[in-house]
């Protein structure tokens, strides 16, 4: 217990030691988490549109007014070209052209029935749906406007007519940002606490000081104890300014399950983290060759973890991949504590795997870890 | 020239003597663009989702067989309570309750007139937003089948197409992405940590007594790293196009060029951060932790730019992986000439200048 003290003594001195890397070690993650949940934006508004008008018409630009007044189109050019449409489709001006052809007007009033013409940029295969169906939407509604003014208003629904009530529980405004800052939070601490552990114990290998320790009596638990805890807590500490500071000061986000399970799942998440980031030093001889596997490993948790894109929608193989990484158990988890106000029965699933991960990470890593160089 | 290339050959031993780190250089790449250009997509497909069919009716059996055909879903019947959809939004087993009331069809048929209730788990408002989006246009779709035999007048009828992706595929826009973010990560990591690694050890004093210009020294340590990540960029582009079908429908010779030139800023990159610290881990925490995230995100390939903030969209003018995506979009999928991205290449290229400016500064030939 004494040697584990003065272990724990000598590390945290080096880190508290260390002017510069230090400050990075906070303030990168939390500048990011106040930046990047910002950007993070998946509401498509704000879609360019190029209108190409053939028919000058009134009914034309009774069409091209409601579509510029709806609030999801940003009329980014109006003209009688198509080719010029076109071409500021081709430079990302805009993102889709609605073509409306000579003789719109008439024709719809003389043969009940007229095309227009949609084209999108489906690079962004999500955007191009979302845009072509917004703007189905105001074409339907603006046909229902006409088809009124021409007929005579009906008293009782003639067709069969199916009301959709939608309701959105847990996030009735929609706001994206409570989905993402938990999610990247728990990216940023993740990141600290697997990398700074993982280089931490190479840099001794490295610089040659681990022989020194290993020709003490010092037992193999304790050393690695000692390097364990102090990551243990900056994570702790991080992930608390995240949650308290940021989180609910900026982004105004409460969490509505209890912050007590919040905090005993990430208690053993960051354990299960350690002990990925020993294994990882235990493999590597140099800071380069840790950071490298590191990142190849904390990359592919981050994308596959569902924090930007739906899980349910991977191949099955990549749901399996995705069902590996510790990550996605805990973006699952606070996505659920903080947004829901899951209690310990809905995500007890979720703290077995985790266990289970800090287990098999941890017995690895000690029986991998060798006081013989 | 001699001094260089022999300097330029020490740097080539030192990568390949380091077998772990070359598998992870090459394997990386390999390795994400295969997984990320499958596993990644923003489409919302097979999600689970409650029918709870209180009618029981023609009209209901009708809609769910309509939503079962589609492959957004994947539909669980079960009749819940309202407090049993809750708790199965909280474990997070479904995302979405279609609701059809007693006598729907019997409604809809004397009355004209129905209701069936959606409710979404907002707590992901994206996919809550295209799933209500879905179900409704499914039900639509049966409201319209109903009134088939009645034509209605004045109609507009929008005609669509999709251009460039006609099937929709996540790969077209995932892709770009992800070869601008490997290449722009990897480069930046792997020589601003080895230059440091030399100072950190003591070896770097060695080098600039040697009677070779100093800053030479530093810029023979990036040229191993242009030429693996060149052989990087021809393994990625096979793969996109003999596994992912990705077409290049530009000039190959261009897509080089261009990546060329973005390889280079990224080297400058990593030369600046590796001349403004002096440990690995120091370089390793700004070349990874500081830039993974804001690049991922400020590329555009994942949420789109023009959403931001204005301050934000400003920012993300100085993330070179940005341009570079417009540019390999525009060259592979659009199939577009230089003349079309000779403003996003300029940019990249004075930011480039720059970089190399501000670490020339910055060099010292003097360590300590």
């Amino acid at each position: 217990m004494r040697t584990l003290k003065f272990l724990l003594q000598k590390e945290f001195r080096q880190i508290l030691r260390n002017k510069t890397l230090l400050p990075m070690i906070f303030a990168l993650p939390l500048v990011q988490l106040l930046i990047l949940p910002l950007a993070a934006d998946y509401e498509v508004k704000n879609i360019s549109i190029s209108i190409v008008d053939n028919d000058h018409s009134s009914y034309s630009k009774e069409l091209v007014s409601k579509i510029a007044s709806s609030g999801y189109f940003r009329l980014a050019d109006y003209g009688n070209s198509y080719q010029l449409a076109f071409k500021q489709l081709e430079k990302d001006k805009s993102d889709l052209i609605l073509e409306i052809p000579q003789g719109f007007e008439k024709n719809i009033v003389r043969e009940n029935a007229q095309k227009v013409f949609i084209a999108v940029n489906a690079i962004n295969g999500v955007k191009a749906n979302l845009g072509g169906a917004y703007l189905n939407r105001i074409l339907m509604d603006y046909n229902g406007e006409l088809r009124l003014k021409w007929m005579q208003s009906q008293r009782f629904n003639m067709t069969p007519n199916i009301e959709i009530v939608s309701s959105n529980w847990f996030n009735p405004f929609m706001n994206y940002r409570f989905f993402m800052v938990p999610g990247i939070l728990v990216v940023l601490v993740t990141m600290v606490c697997a990398y700074m552990c993982a280089l931490n114990i190479v840099k001794e290998k490295e610089v040659g000081t681990i022989e020194q320790i290993n020709v003490t009596p010092i037992k193999k638990y304790q050393f690695i104890l000692g390097k364990l805890i102090p990551f243990w807590i900056m994570a702790m500490v991080v992930f608390s300014i995240g949650l308290f500071i940021v989180a609910r000061l900026i982004y105004g986000i409460v969490p509505l399950g209890s912050i007590a399970l919040l905090y005993g799942y990430l208690a053993v998440y960051l354990v299960a983290l350690l002990g990925l980031g020993l294994l990882i030093s235990t493999y590597s001889e140099t800071q380069q060759q840790a950071m490298s596997v590191a990142f190849f490993f904390i990359m592919i948790f981050m994308l596959m973890s569902g924090l930007f894109t739906p899980i349910d929608s991977m191949p099955v193989w990549a749901k399996g991949i995705a069902s590996c990484s510790p990550v996605t158990y805990f973006i699952d988890v606070v996505r659920m504590i903080v947004l829901k106000g899951s209690g310990f029965k809905e995500v007890r699933y979720h703290f077995g795997i985790i266990i289970i991960f800090a287990l098999i990470f941890n017995t690895w890593a000690i029986i991998n870890y060798k006081k013989t160089s | 020239m001699k001094q260089f290339l022999t300097f330029v050959k020490k740097e080539f031993r030192h990568v390949f003597r380091d077998r772990k780190t070359l598998l992870m250089l090459f394997g990386l790449p390999i390795v994400q663009i295969v997984l990320f250009g499958f596993a990644l997509t923003n489409e919302i497909k097979n999600t689970k989702i409650v029918v709870c069919d209180y009618a029981k009716d023609i009209g209901s059996q009708q809609l769910i067989e309509k939503l079962e055909a589609s492959s957004n879903f994947e539909i669980e019947k079960s009749v819940l309570s309202r407090e049993q959809i809750e708790t199965a939004f909280k474990e997070g087993k479904i995302k979405l309750a279609v609701i059809f009331p007693v006598n729907f069809y019997n409604e809809l048929i004397h009355l004209n007139k129905s209701q069936v209730q959606i409710i979404a788990d907002a707590s992901d408002p994206n996919t809550a937003n295209t799933l209500t989006n879905f179900a409704t246009s499914i039900i639509l779709d049966y409201q319209q089948q109903l009134n088939v035999n009645v034509t209605i007048p004045y109609r507009i009828q929008p005609e669509m197409r999709m251009l460039y992706n006609p099937e929709l595929k996540g790969a077209t826009n995932f892709v770009p992405g992800v070869m601008a973010l490997v290449l722009m990560l990897v480069c930046v990591m792997m020589t601003s940590v080895s230059i440091v690694r030399e100072k950190e050890r003591g070896t770097m004093e060695i080098l600039l007594v040697s009677p070779f210009h100093p800053f030479l020294v530093i810029v023979s340590k990036a040229v191993p790293y242009l030429v693996l990540s060149l052989l990087n960029l021809v393994i990625i582009l096979v793969l996109s196009v003999f596994l992912l079908d990705m077409p290049i429908n530009g000039s190959v010779f261009l897509l080089f060029a261009e990546s060329t030139l973005l390889i280079i800023t990224a080297l400058s990159l990593g030369l600046l951060i590796s001349n403004s610290t002096d440990s690995q881990q120091a370089a390793m925490l700004i070349s990874m932790m500081g830039m993974m995230l804001p690049t991922m995100l400020f590329t555009g390939f994942m949420f789109p730019l023009e959403n931001m903030p204005i301050p934000l969209q400003v920012i993300s003018n100085v993330v070179p992986a940005k341009w570079y995506y417009i540019i390999v979009k525009s060259i592979m999928i659009k199939g577009l000439g230089f003349s079309a991205i000779w403003k996003e290449t300029l940019i990249l290229f004075v930011m480039t200048c720059i970089l190399l400016v501000i670490s020339l500064k910055k060099f010292k030939i003097r360590l300590a």
